[in-house]
Formats: structure tokens, sequence, C-alpha cells
């Protein structure tokens, strides 16, 4: 493994990640666990993980990003993950177009420029409808693991509209509708469909610019990426690393921060 | 009004007076401390403002021993009720200090529990709780003998004041200003307002119980005048670096313009801030040190988050140089006319920005902009000001698609503290600013 150079923290609402790179801004090291309430603890065991990596070495270069951004004291910088969702998709993609990351408790649509800029972007307001917390409270609801929910929803013909948006509205909807009798996998498909209607509905109030990135942890969600495709008409190109973008960009732009000692802000 | 009753309030108000001035003396003397190392010091006018708009308030609890009373909406033409020595109270205004006091939600809920709907105007919640409830951070709201409402804000002040009327049992008097729709308003449509000002003269005269002399009216006409024209003034040094009085200081600094309109001493205290600012402005004081980037605020502030706004940009080296809102109380100066008072009115009270089209705001916009050499724009989603925030989302596109500006849509509101969650809208601003800090 080349050593780390740079360290990057993500820490959302529904998990914290952390990414290590090497001179050439390559992931050479990461860690994902579920966010806990003890958002400092976590970061400091992140950290001495991260020191495992280089024992002999000097403390790592560290940017943070995420809702709990402020708690991490040792950074160097505390950036939002907007920016630094658009620095890692354009590290991998190299593509300007229009990134939607769909996150734990809110969703956002960038839009970058060829030279990888934010030049717009839009984010879910005042609900969780079309996060990835809708998709985790029916998976939960139906006692189906999170990962087979695109695959059962693909594999089904039939789609009943779920007409709720809201995460808990759409709970109650998906109750009725089995205590109907209507399948799971129906069921499934029009949750599906109701999450990727809304985020198409913010895409293209940022203005869709091809192509249409797909970031955060939902990316491998295949009912999503196919819906997605579907509703918009171009297709999906998801991160390498989904979950792990934020932390990804965070990296980068610590290992540049340090390539270009200036003030810390 | 007995004797008596008339005696005290002389009293009290002269009583209060002095010990506002004294307050005042005392805060003077102090030397001032900026809020936060990234914004300027503040501006030495605050004390004056503040027992200005203290003594109004005063006022107002003994008004109805000294005065009549007239509640009237934010853009009514209030120089009829002041030529007549009306005491004014503009409902708006009291809301708003109830939230900048944070104060307004438990109001609001006064309102709220007899039914009044969450979704209705934080600002009429505020109003209507106080009248139900008789709470209120200023003492006491003297009871209206008047009622006026002009349609030129919104629609929502028909009904409001309606329920106004049938809890104090006082006339309504109502100013229809039709939409503006085009660059101009036609000709009917001012004509008919000027019909509606004149029918309203005897009503006016009947509450005041005295008749209305041309020259009182020509008089306060021409006061609103100059007050209009130099708090444009004040606004307009924002086209240096640094501004010298950011948009946050506006939005305090312009309750004298909107509830003292038609004033002697709202003139003065005008006059007084220019030159502060203009002192400003030869020394190279900005309202934030290091001033880079600058913005425009649209729509009005969040009252219970003014000095947030303010540290949070003012962090970043982001000065709010000029608003839409502030903008409405100076652009309509040129429009009076002291010699012509009823006739000038009823141009100037049909062109309050709200009364215009979006595209006419998007305009404005744009020109602000470029006067101000402005580098984005927020766009405050108000919950509580529908027509204020109809059009936002499309206004955005155009500034961003068409004109290349970088436009934030914020969503919260005005007064009610529970549709604002601090966490989404620093996310929001934070890579808004971000996003401009990446820019050339």
């Amino acid at each position: 493994m080349s050593a780390l150079c740079a360290l990057g923290i993500d820490v959302g609402s529904t998990t914290a990640k952390i990414v290590g790179i090497d001179s050439l801004g390559e992931i050479v090291w990461h860690c994902l666990e579920p966010a806990e309430p003890r958002v400092e603890q976590q970061v400091g065991r992140f950290l001495s993980l991260a020191q495992d990596q280089s024992p002999d070495g000097p403390p790592l270069p560290l940017v943070a990003t995420g809702y709990g951004r402020h708690l991490v004291h040792l950074a160097a910088r505390k950036v939002t993950e907007i920016t630094c969702h658009a620095r890692g998709i354009f590290r991998e993609l190299a593509h300007g177009g229009t990134l939607v990351d769909i996150g734990g408790q809110d969703s956002k649509v960038i839009v970058l420029s060829a030279r990888g800029d934010v030049v717009d972007f839009s984010m879910n307001d005042k609900c969780a409808a079309g996060t990835g917390r809708f998709l985790e409270n029916t998976a939960a609801r139906l006692g189906i693991p999170l990962a087979q929910m695109g695959p059962v929803a693909l594999a089904s013909k039939e789609e009943v509209p779920i007409s709720s948006t809201c995460t808990v509205f759409a709970e109650s909807e998906v109750i009725s509708l089995l205590a109907r009798g209507v399948a799971v996998e129906a069921i499934l498909r029009g949750l599906h469909r109701a999450l990727v209607r809304r985020i198409v509905a913010m895409v293209r109030a940022a203005g869709l610019v091809p192509p249409l990135m797909l970031s955060g942890g939902v990316a491998h969600n295949q009912a999503v990426c196919s819906l997605l495709e579907e509703e918009t008409g171009e297709r999906v190109m998801p991160a390498l690393h989904p979950e792990l973008t934020g932390a990804y960009g965070a990296a980068l732009i610590a290992l540049e921060r340090a390539a270009t000692p200036g003030p810390a802000s | 009004m007995s004797a008596g009753a008339w005696a005290r309030g002389r009293a009290g108000v002269a009583l209060g007076r002095a010990a506002l001035r004294l307050q005042r003396l005392r805060s003077e003397a102090r030397p001032p401390h900026a809020p936060s190392e990234h914004l300027g010091p503040p501006l030495r006018i605050a004390p004056r403002t503040k027992e200005l708009v203290a003594r109004h308030w005063l006022e107002g609890r003994y008004a109805n021993s000294q005065h009549k009373v007239a509640w009237v909406t934010s853009g009514a033409p209030v120089e009829l009720l002041k030529a007549l020595d009306f005491y004014v109270v503009y409902p708006e205004n009291h809301a708003a200090i109830c939230g900048t006091a944070r104060v307004a939600v438990d109001i609001a809920s006064e309102a709220e529990a007899r039914g009044y709907s969450r979704d209705l105007c934080s600002y009429a919640r505020t109003d209507l709780g106080a009248a139900f409830s008789g709470k209120t951070p200023v003492g006491r709201l003297p009871r209206p003998d008047l009622l006026l409402a002009c349609t030129n804000i919104c629609q929502t002040v028909l009904f409001w004041y309606r329920v106004l009327a049938h809890h104090f049992g006082a006339p309504l008097l109502l100013v229809d200003t039709p939409f503006v729709y085009h660059d101009e308003a036609p000709a009917h449509a001012i004509e008919y307002v000027r019909r509606q000002l004149e029918d309203a003269v005897p009503l006016v005269e009947r509450v005041a119980g005295r008749r209305l002399i041309d020259a009182d009216l020509r008089r306060v006409a021409r006061l609103s005048k100059q007050a209009s024209e130099l708090w444009m003034e004040v606004m307009q040094r924002n086209r240096h670096r640094p501004a010298p009085i950011s948009a946050i200081d506006q939005f305090i600094q312009m309750a004298p313009i909107v509830e003292m309109r038609g004033d002697a001493v709202t003139v003065d205290f005008y006059a007084a801030l220019l030159r502060e600012v203009d002192e400003r402005i030869r020394r190279g004081v900005g309202a934030v040190r290091g001033e880079r980037r600058r913005l425009l605020w649209d729509n009005l502030p969040i009252w219970y988050r003014l000095r947030y706004l303010g540290e949070t940009l003012g962090a970043q080296g982001v000065a709010l140089v000029a608003s839409t809102y502030t903008n409405a109380w100076g652009e309509l100066a040129p429009l009076i006319d002291p010699d012509q008072p009823l006739a000038s009115a009823a141009r100037t009270y049909i062109y309050p920005i709200l009364n215009r089209s979006t595209g006419h705001k998007l305009k404005t916009m744009l020109s602000m902009a470029q006067d101000y050499t402005l580098d984005g724009v927020i766009l405050h989603s108000d919950r509580s000001c529908k027509p204020y925030s109809m059009g936002q989302m499309d206004q955005r596109d155009r500034l961003i698609r068409e004109h290349g500006i970088p436009a934030l849509l914020l969503e919260a509101d005005h007064n009610d503290t529970r549709c604002f969650t601090e966490e989404q809208a620093s996310a929001r601003l934070g890579a808004f600013l971000e996003m401009l800090e990446a820019r050339p």
C-alpha cells in the first residue's frame, strides 16, 4: 500500500466515513461505520486507525465534511458536502455534468462545469422525502435487507403508485397496501419510483446538464439507477466509490492544501 | 378622552422620553464594541435609533389619551393621517419587533389557538395574537379609532384588517391598488386610486374630528419625500467598496422610514445617518472587515436570525450590501410631489415592488447587481410572504442562466422560528459561499 498523504472525514447523518489518499490522490485506505451519537469519540477512533496506517509519519492533513464536520476539531478546514462531492466525483469521473448525491437525510443535485467547479446546486428542504432514509425506513418496515431492495423492486413487472413522498406517511401507505394484499415487490417498485421522481424534480429545478452522475450509498441500488435513467432519458454514471465520494473530496482538498501551504481558514 | 387621562398621558410620555434620552446618552458614552471580529464597528447612530423607536412605542402606550389612533399597513398612504395628527401604528413593524425579540411565535400562537392557520402570514398571526391577548414587548398597543389597509403589499391585508375591524369595532378604510402587470400602471388605475384617496378624506376627517388642511398635507408629503430621498442616498452609498452600511444594518435602520414617515424627526435622523455613512466612506470603514464578496438580499429579513446571518457571511468576508426590501422604502421617493399630495400619492402607492410583476422584480435585482457591483444574490423564500416569494424560482434560474449571477434560494420565514432550521440553512449558505469563493 502506498503511504497515506492526506485524510478526509465525512460525518453524515447515517454513516461516518474516513478516506486516506496517497500523494497521487488515489484512495489507499478507508473506513465506514454507522454514525454514532458521540461523534467526537468516533472521529477519535477513526483518526487513531489512520495513525496505525502510518505509525511513524507526521500528523496527516485532514479536512472534514458532512453535518458533523464542526465536531472534527483536528481538521484544518471544514468544507460543505457540496464542494467535497463535486471534488470527489470530478476526480473519479473527470466530467462536468450533473451529480445527484442521495444522502441519509438530504439529497443534493450539483451542477459541475467542465473544469469541475460548482455552478449551481439544490437540496431537498424541510423534509426527508427523496433521501436514503426513505428507503431505509420502508426496508425496515417490509423486513427486506437494504441491499435487496433494488433487485426485488426491479424483479417486479407490477408497480403500485405511492402517492405520499413523506417518509412517515409513505410508511403508513405501505402498511395499508400490505393489508390489502398488494405484493411486496410491486410496492417496492412504486416506492423507488416515488423517490426517483422526487429527485428528478430537483434535477430539473437545477437544470440537467448531462451526463448524470450518482453518489451516496443509494447509488448501489440498481433500481434507483435504472428508474433514474428511465425518468430522465439520460445514462447514469455511478461514482466508483459512491458512499465515499464526500470523504474522498475532503481528502483531495486536504492534499491540495498541504501542497500549497497558506493560512488555515 | 378625559382631562385627567390626557394629563397623565402627557406626564407619562415626558417621563419616559427623559428616561430614554438618559439611556441613549449613557450608550453613546460607552465605547462601541464590534459584535464580531469579522464585522466593522457598529453604527454610532444605533443608540439614537433605539431611542427614536422606543419613544414611538412609548407614545403609543398613551396615544389613546392624546390622539386619534390608526393602525395601517406598511404601504398605506399615511400622509393623509399624519396631516390630521393621527398616532399611527404599523402592525407589521410591531410584529417585526416581536420577531427580533423572539416572542413572535408565542404571540402568534394566541391567534393559532383561535383557529388562524399557520399557513397565514406570520406578521398577521403575530398582530392578531397581540390584539387578542394584549401580549406585546412594547408595553401596550393603543386601540385603533381607524384601520387603513392598502392592497399594494398583499391581499392578506384585506382579511387581516377585516378581523381587526371586527375585533376593535373600528371603521376600516380600504385602498385598493390594482396590480401593475406591465412597466407602467394604466392611467385609469392611477385615477381609480386617486379617487379612493379623495373619497377617503371625509371619513378620515370624521374620525379625526377636524378638517384636513391642504398646507398640512403638503408639509407631511414634503417630509415623507425628504426622508425617503435621504434613505435612498444612505443605501446608494453602498456603491462604495467596502460598503459602509450592510443590508443587515439597513433592516434595523429602516424602522423610522416605515413607521415615522412624514415626521420632521425622521428627516433629521436620516440626514444624521447619511453624515455618518459618508464619514465611514472617508475613513474607509466597511460593514464587513476585509470585504471580498458583495451580495444582494431579496425579500424580508429573517428577523430572529439577523446576527447569525451577518456573522456567518462576515466570517467569509461577505457583505450583504443591498436588498430589494430596504430599497422599496426609498425607490419611490421621486414620485412624491408635495404640491400635488393626493394625486402623487396615487402614483407612489400603486408602484411598490410587491404590486408589480415578477419580471419587474428581476429587472430591479439586475439593475441593483450592476449598480452595487454584486457577486451574487440570496433569495429568501419566505414562507409567510407569498407575493414576495412568488416567482423567485424563475428569478433565480434567470439570474444564473441568462446573467451568470450566482443565486441561492434560502427557505425560511420572516417571523416564525418554526420554519427555520439553522443546520440546513448553514449547509446551503456554506456551500453557496464556497461556490462564490471558487469563482475567479
